[in-house]
Parts: C-alpha cells; sequence; structure tokens
C-alpha cells in the first residue's frame, strides 16, 4: 500500500490537512538534514520533501538556488541523497519525496533510479521540469518500483492541462500556488482559486498547495483551500541562518480538529 | 530519413528536443506554437516580415567571393556570407525581429532575452525599440565584463540590461534566469530564445526566422558559379546560423561542417565541444548533447568567444549529426584568434571571434580540395564586439 495516499486519507478521515516541509538534502550537510527530518517529523510533519540539488535550478528563487549551491559545494549528489534515504529509514517511516531535477535522473538511469529510489525507502518523487507529455518512460519505471510521480499544476494551467496532469499524478496533485518560482510572495486570489476548483472538479486525488507559503496566516489560509500544504523557502531560509526549525515548523502545521 | 519532416508535433527531432520545463510555461509554449503556425503562413505577417529583413536589416546579405582568402589557402573558392553586414552585426537580428513582430501580434507587452556574447541581446532590444515593447535582457556577469561595448549598446537602445551573478555567471546561467522571468511574468511577457535550443517550438521557430541566410546563398551561389558548393562550414553555439544557412541544402549533395568552440582542447576539459565531449543530457528545456559530469549536474565551458560558451546544444543538430548529414568538429581558441587575424589582413573584414571558429575549419580542408570547388562559409558576425577581448588577451591596453 501506498504510504503518500494513506497519509492523505488518514488525514482526511480525521479532518486534518497535511504539512508537508521541503529541505534542501545536504544543506548545510548530509549528516544536518538527518537531523532536520527529525525536528520536522517532530513537528509535525506529516510527508516530507528532500530536494536533491542541481547546477541548474530553474524553477527555484533566490533562496533555494543558494542552498542547492551550498549543497553542491558538499559534493552532494543523487547517488548521495538516495544513501541519505537508507540511513533515515533506520529510525523514521515518514513518507519522503525526492525533489529533483530530471537531468540527475535521465543521467542515473530512470530504472536505476527508480528501483534504487524504491529499494532505499523513497515513496514519491517531484520533477518540476518534466511534465506528463515526456514522462511515458519515466512513468512506467515509476510504476513498476510503485514510486509515487507527483506532477504540477499552476495558475496558468488550461483544461486540457489539468486534464492530463490529474490523470498521471499519483499521490496527490501539486498545485504550485502562483506564477512563478519557489519563494515568491503568495497571492490567494480568485485565478489562483479559480484554477484549483476546476482540478478538484476533476480529480478525487488529494491536492497541496505549494511555492510561497512563508508564515503561520498563510498556512492556515492554504489548508483550509486544499489537502495539504509544502512550505519549502521560508524553512529553508531558517536552515542557511542556522537557526532552529522545530517552532517555526509547528507553527505552519494546520490545525486537526480530532487528532 | 526524412530530414525536413521533424520535429514532430511534440517537438522531437528523432530522440532530441521535446519539450522539459515547469508546467507553469506550458500554455505559453502551446500559445506561442498556435501562434508561430498561424503567422508562418499568413501572407500579412509574411510581407511585413520581408520588408523588414530588407529595409531594415539589410537582406539579401551579399555573397561575397573572397578571393585572397582562397589564394592563400590555394585551394577551394571561399565565399563569405556575409551575415555580419546584417543591421546590429550578426545574424541574431533575423531571429529577434522574427519573434518581436510575433510577440506584437500575439499582444505581449514586454520581451525579455538572455545574450552571451551580447549579438542576441542588441538585436532583441533591437527589435523592442522596432516594435513598441517593454524590454529587459539577462547576461552573466562574466559576459558583461568581456562584452561591454554590447552592454553599453543595449542599454542606449533602451532595454533593461540585468546582471546573472549565480553559478558560472554565463549564458547557461542568464537563460535559467530568463526562463524563471517568463515563469513569473508569461501572461504578459514572450521570451525571445535568440538560438535553435530549448522546448518546442523554439527550435523549429528559430531555424525558420534563420533559414533566410541559406535560402539567400543559394540563389546567389547558382547565380555567380552557376553550380551548387561543395561545403558548407559554419560554427556552432547554440546553432542558429548554421542551421539558418544549411537548411536549405539539406536535400542536396552538399557537404556541411558545423564547428563548436574547442577552446583550450578537449582533453583541457576547458571547452564547448558538446558532441566531442558531452552526452545525452535534458537541459533547458529539451534533450540534447550536453557537457555534464556523472551525477547530471552541467559542467561549466569554455571558449574564447562567448556566444559558443555553451553547455549544450540544439537538439535538430543531433539529430543530423546521427543521420550523418551533418559533421561536426571544432576549433581550439588559438585557431579561432588566428583566423580572427587572417580574415581581417587578408580580406579586409574583421570577422566575430564565434564565426572565426568557422574560417578555422575553412583553413583545414581549403588546401586539399581543387581549385573549382567550392565552400561557403557562414560569416555570422561582425568582430567590432570582440576588438577589445582580443587586445585584452593580447596584452594590448587600448
Ligand atoms: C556572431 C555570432 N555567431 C554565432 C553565434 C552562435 O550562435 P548560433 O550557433 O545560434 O548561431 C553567436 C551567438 O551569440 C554570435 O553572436
Amino acid at each position: 500500500m501506498n504510504k503518500i495516499s494513506d497519509t492523505f486519507k488518514h488525514l482526511k478521515k480525521a479532518g486534518g490537512k497535511a504539512f508537508i516541509p521541503y529541505i534542501m538534502a545536504g544543506d548545510p550537510s548530509l549528516d544536518a538534514t538527518k537531523g532536520l527530518v527529525a525536528d520536522l517529523e517532530s513537528a509535525g510533519a506529516d510527508i516530507i520533501e528532500l530536494g536533491v540539488p542541481f547546477s541548474d535550478p530553474l524553477a527555484d528563487g533566490p533562496t533555494i538556488q543558494r542552498a542547492s549551491e551550498r549543497a553542491l559545494a558538499q559534493g552532494v549528489t543523487l547517488r548521495k541523497v538516495l544513501a541519505l534515504v537508507e540511513e533515515i529509514r533506520k529510525a523514521s517511516q515518514i513518507p519522503l519525496i525526492l525533489m529533483t531535477y530530471y537531468n540527475p535522473v535521465f543521467k542515473y538511469g530512470i530504472e536505476a533510479f527508480a528501483k534504487e529510489a524504491a529499494r532505499v525507502g523513497v515513496d514519491g518523487v517531484i520533477i518540476p521540469d518534466l511534465i506528463p507529455d515526456e514522462a511515458e518512460d519515466f512513468l512506467s519505471c515509476a510504476r513498476q518500483y510503485n514510486l509515487d510521480t507527483i506532477f504540477l499544476l499552476a495558475p496558468t494551467s488550461t483544461e486540457d492541462r489539468i486534464r492530463k496532469v490529474v490523470k498521471a499524478s499519483r499521490g496527490f496533485i501539486y498545485y504550485v500556488s502562483i506564477t512563478g518560482i519557489t519563494g515568491a510572495k503568495l497571492a490567494i486570489g480568485d485565478p489562483m482559486k479559480d484554477t484549483l476548483d476546476l482540478i478538484k472538479n476533476s480529480t478525487q486525488k488529494p491536492v497541496a498547495i505549494g511555492f510561497g507559503i512563508s508564515n503561520p496566516e498563510e498556512a492556515a489560509e492554504a489548508a483550509d483551500l486544499a489537502d495539504g500544504i509544502i512550505v519549502g523557502s521560508a524553512i529553508v531560509r531558517l536552515i542557511a541562518e542556522s537557526r532552529d526549525i522545530k517552532d517555526f515548523a509547528r507553527s505552519l502545521k494546520p490545525l486537526t480538529p480530532n487528532p | 530519413m526524412k530530414l525536413k519532416k521533424a520535429p514532430d508535433n511534440k517537438g522531437h527531432f528523432g530522440i532530441y528536443g521535446g519539450r522539459f520545463v515547469p508546467e507553469t510555461l506550458m500554455p505559453a509554449l502551446i500559445e506561442l506554437e498556435k501562434a508561430y503556425k498561424k503567422y508562418m503562413k499568413d501572407s500579412g505577417f509574411l510581407q511585413e516580415l520581408g520588408l523588414l529583413q530588407k529595409n531594415y536589416i539589410g537582406r539579401p546579405t551579399p555573397l561575397y567571393f573572397a578571393q585572397k582568402l582562397t589564394e592563400h589557402l590555394g585551394g577551394a573558392k571561399i565565399y563569405l556570407k556575409r551575415e555580419d553586414l546584417c543591421h546590429t552585426g550578426a545574424h541574431k537580428i533575423n531571429n529577434a525581429i522574427g519573434q518581436a513582430l510575433l510577440a506584437k501580434k500575439m499582444g505581449k507587452k514586454r520581451i525579455i532575452a538572455e545574450t552571451g556574447a551580447g549579438q542576441h541581446g542588441v538585436a532583441t532590444a533591437t527589435g523592442a525599440a522596432l516594435a513598441g515593447l517593454e524590454c529587459e535582457i539577462y547576461m552573466g556577469t562574466e559576459d558583461m565584463r568581456r562584452q561591454s561595448l554590447n552592454v553599453f549598446r543595449m542599454r542606449l537602445l533602451g532595454a533593461k540590461v540585468t546582471e546573472v551573478s549565480i553559478g558560472s555567471k554565463t549564458l547557461k546561467d542568464a537563460i535559467n534566469e530568463a526562463l524563471r522571468d517568463w515563469t513569473t511574468n508569461v501572461r504578459t511577457t514572450h521570451y525571445v530564445l535568440g538560438t535553435v535550443f530549448g522546448p518546442h517550438p523554439f527550435p523549429a521557430m528559430v531555424r525558420d526566422f534563420q533559414s533566410v541566410i541559406g535560402k539567400e546563398a543559394k540563389q546567389q551561389i547558382l547565380k555567380a558559379a552557376k553550380k551548387l558548393p561543395d561545403c558548407l562550414i559554419a560554427c556552432v553555439g547554440g546553432g542558429s546560423n548554421s542551421i539558418g544557412l544549411f537548411y536549405a541544402f539539406l536535400d542536396d549533395n552538399v557537404r556541411m561542417i558545423g564547428v563548436e568552440a574547442g577552446g583550450h582542447g578537449i582533453d583541457s576539459g576547458e571547452h564547448a565541444a558538446r558532441f566531442a565531449g558531452g552526452s545525452l543530457g535534458v537541459f533547458q528545456g529539451c534533450k540534447s548533447y550536453l557537457l555534464q559530469n556523472d551525477d547530471g549536474n552541467v559542467l561549466g565551458t569554455h571558449s574564447v568567444s562567448a556566444g559558443l560558451d555553451y553547455a549544450s546544444v540544439g537538439p535538430e543538430h543531433c539529430f543530423f549529426r546521427d543521420a550523418k548529414r551533418v559533421e561536426y568538429t571544432f576549433a581550439t581558441d588559438e585557431e579561432a584568434l588566428r583566423s580572427f587575424a587572417l580574415l581581417s589582413e587578408t580580406e579586409g573584414i574583421i570577422p566575430a571571434l564565434e564565426s572565426a571558429h568557422a574560417i578555422s575549419e575553412a583553413v583545414k580542408v581549403a588546401p586539399a580540395m581543387p581549385k573549382d570547388s567550392i565552400i561557403i562559409v557562414n560569416l555570422s558576425g561582425r568582430g567590432d564586439k570582440d576588438v577589445q577581448e582580443v587586445a585584452r588577451i593580447k596584452g594590448i591596453e587600448l
């Protein structure tokens, strides 16, 4: 059974929303990431996204670009992130998603990647520069190893695109709340809500909102609209300043009426 | 194989090309593809573009018989396709004007572009001024230093030039930044990509805007020599001036050679020869040859010419290479600098350092060819922009 879908199912029963923090693996070090994952889990994370550093993160704003640079400077690679997941799995069973650009996966070999990711205990992958139209080979490998592939939608998405993405996405659908890159300012307005309504009307799959959520108020507001929220840059920024993330993470966690 | 049938409707040239972009951009790419398909068949649009090509860019550019260079090399007759005489000094304007016009038809208010050598930035700023569009150009810190003249030209033309100081601070980083801008401002902004690269429809669209080079050259050589050339040579950065020249000759019995930047040599690791030193990858919107490490991170590149200093290459070039239709080789910095001097001295033409790479290949192949054979070299741009950098390399203070 799939852990990501399970998590959403359980939360839904309890009237809760998923809290999905994102951190860059290897920023400031792989060892630190292990500790941060434990911190996030104890702060109430339901699923954790681990970023894989890449030389050219074109969907990311400055905060995550710098985190990626720091991790690369530590020699962090996709291979090492997979090994880190294997380490983490000795202590935690929290659902883990890798967020990686496509080229490192392509270079690794998509079948080899899917196999190894599943073996070490990765539950899903988000590849921001892989759209369903180009994902046929990847999806067949991911399915074979029961790895969820989570695709993205945006406020610019047309009904055509929504249909396609909703069909291909497994685990949940990642709704990019803003027309822009990670770390930009959240704008919960009509265009965003309209597209979100279109998405929700076309699928039973859970929808999580990400990009731009930076404080508890925004987290609560976004959580009201969807099945989960994803917070990245705001947490990554604290890590960059060597500050504790537990209290902040706890404050982002959407309240569940009867936990 | 029917080379001219490519790409398919998803932008694939065989196994290359495609669309590897954030979902946010997909509607814009689909909109662009529709507009491009519509206007490339629209007689009004084509007439407007044709007039601008003639009266504004200065087309047709001459096909010049380089007699002294020919005599110097002692073999094939060398003709130069004089894209250096285009308005703004390089072939880049052919594409920039086409896309600026298209952006205007699409109702966009703003155009953005990346630039390496600064030529595409200048061309786009020019197109923006002409079409009355707002313009922002992204350029790496390192390129701004070595092409400072072009930075000033863009500003004179009313464009905002934004420095990109992350990553390797060169062309690829400028493209990342332009793609981020486009992702953010996609509703009002068109991204004028400068070469036959990126997500579909850019590779095909830029090729179509540049293919005027080869169409003219074919007519001109048939008129001048009463026969087709034996060989075409062009430098390959992203690959737009080369495809622009080659495309009209694809079905003819003509040898074609693309010349990449060999930098300090392939073994040094400091080069931009994607075919000689790269492998299949996915980068900045398409699948193509890529200079990357074992972990799939993109490697830094080096070339004396900013316009060839890029880690990947147009997907259609990979397709032509697999089909053995086009040969790809490289010229080193040193060879390019020698050709830069050679053409200046023999013909009184200072070539762009990019184009000097193509001249270097002519220097290699012409002597062994019969005297009645013909080579056309695409002189993609003029060297004014490079004079300062060449002086610096020679240790001369201006
Ligand atoms: C004069 C000149 N030639 C060639 C190039 C390389 O680009 P492409 O391979 O797309 O023609 C450039 C790029 O800036 C250029 O300025």
